[in-house]
């Protein structure tokens, strides 16, 4: 019989080398995996977020109801919205992504929303003076001048979504929340941590990506 | 619409509703854990926060705090407490990891509220003779009522909905409902649990906004 080896897998030690050597492959495709629910989520919400915000901008009376549902959708729980898309997605990639892209809803919403409200008078007034039409007004002088905070939003969906990602192991996709799910059901000590500090080191590197993107988006602010 | 009528069948059937595993049962769970948690994390925030903010200090912590709790994932602090020693203790694990969830937005609330109170009134309390504690007591916790509140709102919400995920740890509570759903196959039973889920969350939301609203002037605030 031969003597059970004593490294720092079979102690189940928190930190350990040999998972990360041995392990590497199945670290990167979760990490991928990982990246790729969220940036594709965050993109979606973008892409809804900013038209609902420039209607309710522009159509006061919109407003309201918008910001109202999509509180709504903020409120329900992570759990609860994955489960609640399942008849409609199944265990699939798409409920995830969805559910993360609702949630970034509302934050983006609310943040271009104050963004163009917050575009002074003068500056609006400036442009139509210089004979800008209502489109090239809103490209070159209303959406440039949200720019701040609509990123300040949009880093917290990003951040948010990188977390709540993790609920996503529920269905199967959950990128490191997967590796996780399956530590805790093992009792894999390496795994769990790993997989929780990778994310915490995934939302970190966003948040400083789009702070990076804001300072470039924003060269007038920087004087 | 077939998976509706389903969903509308598994929420009317009694059985579902009694039992140590029924809706009842997971409902008061839900409800205990929650007040549990909230309870606690203001007793561990607010006299943290008022003291910092009556001082003056540690704004920088307050707000970052924020920040941090929202880069980490709840369902990881889960599973790390569940992996230590602490694992062995019951509920513990998730008690604690929800308290700590719930820190961030009571004390960045009640400390913006504080800094937020008039120098100038803070000035006249002063120049009236109170002292430290009678200036807290009488002046700056009065008026940062209001964002206090706040602050016990959003916590109060996020609680409920990190409580369903005490059931992906094997705890207790709503998201019971939906685990068991997942393991049965059940898609009825899943979406039963979620809309249960979400209206408890939604009902907390409601019932704050009520309190504010209708609540005595010190909820509400000054009109600015």
């Amino acid at each position: 019989m031969t003597a059970p080896p004593d490294d720092c897998l079979a102690r189940n030690d928190w930190i350990c080398g040999d998972y990360l050597a041995t392990r590497r492959h199945i670290l990167l495709d979760a990490t991928l995996q990982h990246l790729h629910l969220t940036v594709v989520s965050v993109l979606l919400g973008l892409v809804v977020a900013l038209p609902l915000a420039l209607i309710a901008s522009r159509w006061r009376w919109t407003a309201g109801p918008v910001l109202g549902v999509t509180t709504v959708l903020y409120t329900i729980p992570s759990l609860a919205m994955f489960s609640l898309l399942l008849p409609l997605y199944g265990l699939s990639s798409t409920l995830v992504v969805v559910g993360l892209a609702l949630y970034s809803l509302t934050l983006l919403v609310r943040n271009i929303l104050a963004g163009l409200a917050g575009v002074p008078e003068e500056a609006k007034e400036a442009a139509r003076g210089m004979g800008y039409g209502p489109l090239r007004q809103l490209l070159a002088v209303e959406l440039p001048l949200a720019v701040p905070a609509a990123m300040a939003g949009l880093r917290i969906a990003a951040v948010s979504a990188v977390a709540l990602t993790t609920i996503g192991a529920i269905v199967g996709h959950g990128g490191l929340g997967n590796l996780i799910y399956a530590g805790m059901n093992s009792f894999f000590k390496a795994q769990v941590l790993t997989a929780s500090v990778l994310c915490v080191v995934i939302a970190v590197a966003f948040d400083l990506l789009l702070l990076g993107l804001e300072r470039l988006l924003t060269p007038w602010r920087r004087a | 619409m077939k998976t509706l009528g389903d969903v509308w069948t598994w929420l009317g059937t009694g059985t579902n509703w009694a039992g140590e595993n029924g809706i009842w049962h997971r409902l008061t769970e839900h409800l205990l854990l929650t007040v549990g948690c909230l309870i606690a994390a203001c007793l561990i925030a607010l006299p943290v926060a008022v003291t910092l903010g009556h001082l003056g200090r540690g704004g920088a912590l307050a707000v970052n705090l924020a920040n941090v709790g929202r880069a980490v994932p709840t369902f990881a602090v889960l599973v790390l407490l569940l992996l230590t020693p602490l694992g062995r203790h019951g509920d513990w694990p998730t008690f604690i990891a929800l308290v700590l969830f719930a820190l961030p937005p009571l004390l960045t609330n009640a400390y913006v509220g504080m800094r937020e109170v008039d120098r100038d009134v803070v000035e006249a309390a002063r120049g009236m003779g109170m002292s430290g504690g009678q200036l807290v007591r009488r002046v700056e916790v009065p008026l940062a009522l209001p964002l206090m509140l706040t602050g016990v709102r959003i916590a109060a919400v996020q609680l409920v909905a990190t409580a369903t995920l005490a059931a992906l740890v094997g705890g207790g509570g709503l998201g019971r409902i939906i685990t068991a759903g997942f393991n049965l196959a059940s898609t009825p039973q899943v979406v039963a649990g979620a809309v249960i889920v979400a209206v408890f969350a939604l009902l907390m939301e409601v019932l704050f906004e009520v309190v504010q609203r209708l609540g005595p002037g010190w909820a509400r605030g000054r009109t600015r």
